[in-house]
């Protein structure tokens, strides 16, 4: 059960971080950025919105939905771990996607990206270290 | 109550989450603490004021307005995209650039004073290509006044005429009216584009710019 609050935590974060990144997008805030100019080239990039709307904010969704899964979870709705898998899987290969185009399209890395990235990956480390048998 | 707990939980996250974005959002995007009122020119008149940032003919079919902020990062990657936009269209295409310096930007408006005070001894475009090209170095500065004085230097300018006219209430004046105007067109963010006074929606690559740009040339030729 433990795990999952953790989960919720790490999802938490990511909605805080995926937000802020889609405000300061929105805005065209580059305080973000510091003085990196290249981190401007993947927040300013074509990468960077989805349809008009910015890539951080399915992040934000994504996040939101693991953060959902996991409270209801821990509330006993034990049936959402599937649907939690799925959501964490498919944030994962977005992340991967992400990360291969910050090294080798843009040649630039944002770092408030990278640490989506970096808790994507904990939140699938975590749901894989959690016994299946429960 | 115990089995709605969960459920409340998410909502309050949802909402807080929005809330927050959209204050957040809403502080950021305020244009800079504006004092005079200005007459709002309309699009029409604005294509008279002999006192617009214009680059291009003033009988080029298409023209390209940018509302912009020197300090914003996706100002200065438009503006690259513009300009090369400006070299292949050339006798086509008339650029006219619109202070807009946000709030959020701490140098924005000593900067859009330092566009000013360079265009009142006829240099406003060098001093412009300057600002977006030394962006990361003087947005970071604690006193940008020294780089722009460079810059002034560098370009061939009186210096000592460029440091007065920075504090002038006439350069003041200007960027207040430029960005009050935005205003009240609905300018939001930076940069805006406007071609042929509509807003530009799309991304401002230089692809996407271009293709709006042939769809009013051939507005034009058909009208």
């Amino acid at each position: 059960m433990v795990f999952y609050w953790i989960l919720a935590f790490i999802a938490l974060l990511g909605l805080a971080d995926a937000t802020f990144l889609t405000v300061a997008h929105l805005t065209g805030d580059d305080a973000v950025c510091g003085s990196r100019i290249g981190c401007s080239t993947v927040l300013g990039s074509v990468y960077a919105t989805i349809h008009g709307i910015p890539t951080a904010a399915f992040g934000a969704v994504a996040y939101f939905t693991v953060f959902s899964l996991a409270i209801l979870f821990v509330s006993g709705y034990t049936r959402v771990r599937r649907f939690l898998i799925v959501v964490v899987a498919s944030m994962f290969i977005a992340s991967l996607y992400f990360l291969y185009l910050q090294a080798f399209v843009l040649h630039a890395f944002c770092p408030f990206c990278l640490l989506s990235a970096a808790l994507t990956f904990l939140l699938a480390g975590i749901l894989l270290a959690i016994p299946v048998a429960r | 109550m115990r089995r709605s707990l969960p459920f409340i939980i998410i909502a309050l996250v949802a909402l807080l989450t929005v809330g927050i974005a959209t204050t957040v959002y809403r502080v950021k995007v305020r244009p800079a603490p504006v004092t005079a009122v200005a007459a709002t020119p309309t699009p029409a008149d604005e294509k008279e004021d002999p006192s617009l940032h214009v680059r291009g003919p003033r009988e080029a079919p298409v023209t390209l307005e940018i509302y912009g902020d020197f300090q914003c990062p996706s100002c200065a990657v438009t503006s690259q995209a513009i300009d090369d936009l400006q070299k292949q269209y050339a006798g086509k295409l008339r650029i006219v650039f619109h202070e807009f310096p946000l709030a959020m930007h701490n140098h924005a408006v000593d900067a859009a004073r330092a566009a000013e005070a360079a265009g009142l001894q006829g240099h406003f475009w060098e001093m412009h290509d300057m600002l977006y090209q030394y962006q990361p170095i003087w947005s970071k500065a604690t006193n940008p006044a020294y780089f722009f004085g460079a810059y002034a230097n560098s370009l061939g300018l009186d210096v000592e005429r460029f440091r007065a006219d920075l504090q002038s209430p006439e350069v003041q004046t200007r960027v207040i009216s430029d960005a009050d105007a935005g205003a009240a067109r609905g300018v939001k963010n930076t940069p805006t584009l406007y071609i042929n006074g509509r807003e530009v929606k799309t991304l401002f690559t230089f692809e996407k710019l271009q293709a709006l740009i042939e769809e009013a040339l051939a507005a034009k030729k058909n009208s």
